[in-house]
């Protein structure tokens, strides 16, 4: 109890990251996640880290390439349009299988849209964003101390994967603030030392590293393709996370994450309270997406509903979960709105007619 | 049913609605709660109408959003007016009566006037006004005891601000006699 200190998300988001090794931050400010860059700026020369405000996002991402080539941990933050511009480098560090942790909070688009919560960046981070076959490892945490935990946990996932990690959360995640504890978080997991690849360890190491993302013979480019293939099918097979309640003698399931599936957990209660059994699953990684609790519903289930802030995104997974074993309805928010618990109530009364 | 209760703190930016908030919440925290605070972060500016959600509860906080709350501080006209339907029947309203009037008010809350800018304004500070409210806040609503509400605002002050210690506790005492005398006479 004693341990726990009351934040606003983007502080704790930044702190977790320094707790977790991150020496390196190159940001750009953008509402509502200027927190972040702010906390980095006063914390990071504490620790022997470096702070720089780069002179755009698409500077900054470029900046992260260099230092997660040296194998120091790197993070980098921005919110919906900002990570649109990261996109291209984010897909070269994808490319070169280099480490760092990208945290999206999320604001309404599309365009320079708004600067209030949505979820309108699933597609973008969980289907590309970037061009080329690549994919981020996404994590939507759905409280202030999950995100920490989360955090934590990304920087050795980016590391043992060597593929960039994404934290996709929002501009409500990233203004409240909650009593949040710094624990560490073990992944268990063997993390191959840096030095095996990052550049500057050429004496211990013995010879050179290159890291690229440019191959311009084909048989090689494909071959490259297909390591970075299996290394998204073993992440398909370690790191789907997902947290469902009430689910087992459900008639109704609610799909959301994030700040959505906290509004939607407390509909899923007043629901109950009314005797209509509801239940919910929060998808805590979105890729890989947990497709398994959807295509293993129990018999009682006769809708899903998914909610998000956005115009249906994530709906197009669950629907690939549920296979049209049952109906797949939707209710959203979008532009800076919220559904509220009423909503949600109203939208799942209407599911099950 | 377990504790759980919901507020909303809204006036002009500037009048330290957020940091009001944020000392319920810290203060709540303190006391073993779990806690949520959230601010309107829309284009709002100095001298513009800001608020802020808190939510208090011994168990989890699953929703942060607050429809309906339990208790409305409201420091300016124009959020008594967007906030006042609000407010919860049976709840509490506590308002600022040098800056806001409340004609025909509702008469299934409890209501109470504190004259906040009065207050500061005799101690010799208007902007310790937030905090006379927060004292009476301390006396009429269960958000977080007046022991721990005190002790967060001097946490908050810490020791570069000491010297404004001093002021802050008896803005929150006169605070206080307010919420004790609205006590009384309910």
């Amino acid at each position: 109890m004693s341990n726990r200190v009351l934040m606003k998300g983007n502080e704790a988001f930044a702190e977790a990251a320094v707790q977790a090794g991150c020496k390196y931050f190159f940001g750009y400010p953008i509402t509502p996640q200027n927190e972040i860059p702010e906390y980095m700026s006063k914390r990071l020369p504490e620790v022997g880290g470096v702070y720089l405000q780069a002179e755009s996002e698409v500077a900054g991402i470029n900046m992260i390439f260099g230092a997660a080539g040296t194998g120091f941990r790197t993070l980098i933050s921005s919110s919906s349009p900002g990570i649109s511009l990261m996109s291209e480098g984010i897909s070269y560090i994808a490319a070169a299988e280099l480490p760092c942790v990208i945290i999206n909070v999320m604001r309404g688009g599309p365009g320079l849209g708004g600067i209030l919560p949505a979820q309108s960046d699933y597609f973008q981070a969980t289907k590309g964003g970037g061009h080329g076959d690549y994919r981020l490892l996404v994590l939507a945490p759905g409280s202030l101390q999950e995100a920490t935990e989360f955090i934590m946990m990304a920087f050795d996932l980016t590391e043992f994967y060597r593929n960039p990690v994404m934290i996709l959360t929002d501009g409500f995640m990233g203004q409240m603030m909650e009593a949040v504890e710094f624990k560490k978080v073990k992944l268990g997991y063997d993390i191959p030392d840096v030095k095996e690849w990052a550049v500057g360890y050429m004496a211990e190491r013995g010879k050179r590293t290159l890291l690229k993302s440019l191959s311009l013979d084909p048989e090689v480019l494909e071959q490259h393709n297909q390591k970075l293939q299996k290394k998204y099918r073993l992440m398909e097979e370690k790191e789907v996370r997902f947290e469902s309640a009430n689910v087992d003698d459900a008639e109704i399931v609610i799909a959301a994450y994030g700040t959505t599936a906290r509004i939607a957990k407390s509909a899923v209660k007043k629901l109950r309270d009314q005797g209509i059994k509801a239940g919910i699953i929060r998808p805590q990684s979105l890729y890989p997406f947990p497709y398994k609790p959807f295509s293993e519903l129990p018999e009682s289930v006769k809708h899903v509903l998914v909610v998000e802030m956005s115009c249906g995104q994530m709906v197009e997974d669950v629907e690939l979960g549920v296979s049209r074993k049952v109906p797949v309805s939707f209710y959203g928010r979008c532009g800076g709105m919220a559904p509220s618990v009423e909503e949600i109530e109203q939208a799942a009364k209407k599911a099950l007619g | 049913m377990s504790f759980y209760r919901e507020m909303i703190a809204a006036g002009f930016g500037g009048q330290g609605i957020m940091l009001l908030g944020q000392i319920v919440a810290h203060a709540a925290m303190n006391e073993g709660k779990n806690v949520m605070w959230i601010p309107s972060y829309g284009p709002e500016m100095r001298g513009g109408t800001a608020n802020c959600s808190v939510i208090v509860s011994d168990g989890e906080i699953a929703s942060p959003l607050v429809s309906f709350p339990d208790v409305l501080v409201i420091m300016n006209q124009p959020s008594l007016t967007k906030f006042v339907n609000r407010l919860k029947e049976g709840g509490t309203l506590i308002y600022n009566a040098d800056l806001v009037t409340y004609d025909n008010p509702r008469d299934d809350i409890n209501i109470v006037k504190v004259n906040a800018n009065s207050i500061a304004l005799e101690l010799g500070n208007e902007r310790v006004a937030n905090i006379a409210v927060l004292g009476v806040l301390a006396e009429v609503t269960d958000m977080a005891s007046a022991d721990a509400l005190k002790e967060t605002v001097q946490e908050i002050l810490g020791a570069k601000k000491a010297h404004l210690l001093e002021i802050n506790m008896k803005a929150f005492e006169k605070g206080q006699e307010v919420g004790k005398q609205y006590v009384a006479q309910a």
